[in-house]
């Protein structure tokens, strides 16, 4: 359970789907000022499902990481699938718990990719 | 350091373990630790006399009065004030800034006016400032201090339209000690008034009102081994009298008919509600106990402890160090940056290791910005910590290199 394992590590050094998207439906960029990090997402999506996710970001480890991990787990999900994910799944998936201060760290990036599909849901 | 062994005994938390070992406290500058004497006066305070202040005849009131009081007492001698009535409490260094911008700014403070700050300012001594500038119509002007603590525009910023200027006497970020020298003799000549922030410097070198004579000095207990809920304000008299209230209500009226209010006497007027007597006392117990420690050998034993780090950290190549290696201007902080590993991840790690670090911006933005910074670690010293503690960190902070970069 230790939150600096070697999993986080790379994908913080090598973070996944860490790019620009070009032609993507939505970029939404969102901040976390306790730390000053930084994310910014993009999205492809078809018929209320994600095809498509990157994301750009200046951070922590933990956000970074989380980010990259966050966007392989995305892919392919439905808006419903990905509304579903919480802190839980997200604390499972980088096999560690996080403290208090640390949890909106590992939440930005999940957190700016569910603000994104709102946005896309109200602009129907 | 015997002395320091000894006196760490008077603070539990100390002694508390966290991973097998006691907790390494070096977030001073946030919060200091309190020692049992602090404690057990608020105990004694609810035990004994609790009981509302200044309006009860019975016995236990009387006793909670009087001891509130004498902590009123205790704060104008220590900080060598001419009346006690000189001396308002607050619930922090916060509010104190924010009674003087509403009860002396939105009075005094008129269009086309300027207020002074600088750029070392907490974001308390600044937002109030911001929001009555933009309230009033005044403009916000800001010193700029070069690293040795010198500002270098004290002419272009103070001038005959200022009528305030509300400065730090220790960054809260950095640990600099401005030296306010010519901002004081140029303030005065412009007729301005002066407020300064000593929430950092108050609890390390004490203030002597004897010495310096600005208008306004605020400070907060929790920083002295108080406990927290409690602010000082002080305000010279002359410039008290100026001032209308703050907040309406219960204890700063003498006379209250459907017409017509008298206010209260000083500084009563000021001080309306409930205060927080059990900590108010319990930071008379507080000054009691920097009272019989002798401040200048504290002084020499956090300038000791500040010097070592320094040399410690200067050690390791990785570390860049963000505050002035210099105790003439340096008041017991230390912010750094482990080279590309953000401070919240080196926050974390030490946390793990039993280090409590200050990360982040530690609200002062504008300071941040001017050095090109989002955040940095921050370690800041009290009379408690020890050379043994900077090692434990200097090990743990290797940690941290190990953890990012070894597995290459």
């Amino acid at each position: 359970m230790d939150l600096y394992a070697e999993l986080i590590l790379d994908h913080y050094k090598n973070p996944r789907n860490f790019k620009e998207l070009e032609k993507a439906d939505i970029v939404f960029e969102d901040n976390n000022p306790l730390c000053g990090d930084k994310v910014k997402i993009f999205l492809k999506v078809e018929n209320e499902q994600i095809k498509e996710v990157s994301f750009m970001g200046v951070g922590c480890a933990i956000s970074i990481a989380a980010s990259s991990m966050i966007s392989e787990i995305v892919m392919n999900k439905t808006y419903e699938d990905v509304f579903k994910i919480d802190k839980n799944q997200v604390e499972k998936m980088m096999g560690a718990e996080l403290s208090v201060s640390r949890v909106k760290c590992a939440m930005l990036g999940l957190s700016a990719i569910k603000k994104a599909i709102k946005i896309l849901q109200n602009e129907k | 350091m015997d002395q320091v062994k000894k006196l760490r005994n008077d603070f539990p938390i100390l002694k508390g373990k966290l991973i097998g070992r006691p907790l390494i406290y070096l977030d001073n500058a946030a919060t200091t630790q309190k020692p049992n004497q602090v404690i057990s006066k608020l105990c004694e305070f609810y035990e004994n006399y609790n009981s509302n202040i200044h309006r009860a005849v019975y016995a236990i009131s009387e006793e909670a009065t009087i001891a509130y009081e004498q902590v009123r007492t205790k704060i104008a001698d220590f900080l060598k004030a001419e009346d006690p009535a000189e001396i308002i409490f607050t619930r922090g260094t916060t509010e104190s800034i924010n009674l003087i911008a509403y009860s002396y700014g939105e009075k005094n403070i008129k269009k086309g006016d300027e207020i002074v700050v600088s750029d070392l300012e907490h974001h308390s001594n600044f937002l109030p400032w911001k929001a009555l500038c933009e309230r009033k119509g005044a403009k916000l002007k800001v010193l700029e201090s070069d690293e040795k603590g010198d500002f270098v525009n004290i002419k272009d910023v103070i001038g005959k339209k200022t009528k305030l200027i509300a400065v730090t006497l220790m960054s809260n970020a950095i640990g600099l000690i401005p030296n306010l020298k010519e901002v004081f003799e140029a303030g005065k000549k412009a007729g301005a008034k002066i407020l300064l922030d000593g929430a950092q410097y108050v609890p390390h070198f004490g203030f002597s009102l004897e010495e310096t004579d600005p208008d306004f000095l605020v400070f907060s207990g929790h920083k002295m081994l108080g406990p927290m809920g409690v602010g000082v304000l002080y305000v010279k008299m002359e410039t008290l009298e100026e001032m209308d209230p703050f907040l309406y209500g219960g204890e700063m009226v003498t006379e209250v008919t459907e017409k017509d209010v008298t206010w209260n006497d000083l500084p009563y007027k000021f001080e309306a509600g409930t205060p927080s007597v059990a900590d108010v006392i319990s930071f008379g117990a507080a000054l009691d106990y920097l009272d019989k420690i002798d401040m200048t050998e504290m002084q020499n034993h956090i300038n000791d402890l500040t010097e070592y780090a320094f040399k410690q950290l200067n050690k390791i190549d990785e570390i860049s160090i963000v505050s002035p290696d210099n105790t003439d201007i340096n008041g017991g902080v230390i912010a750094f940056n482990v080279d590309d590993v953000h401070p919240h991840d080196v926050g974390t790690i030490l946390d793990k290791e039993g280090i409590a670090v200050r990360t982040g911006h530690h609200c002062a933005q504008p300071l941040m910005n001017k050095l090109g910074l989002t955040g940095t670690v921050r370690i800041s010293f009290y009379l408690y910590n020890t050379k043994e503690e900077i090692e434990i960190l200097v090990n743990a902070l290797k940690k941290v290199q190990e953890i990012f970069f070894n597995e290459e």
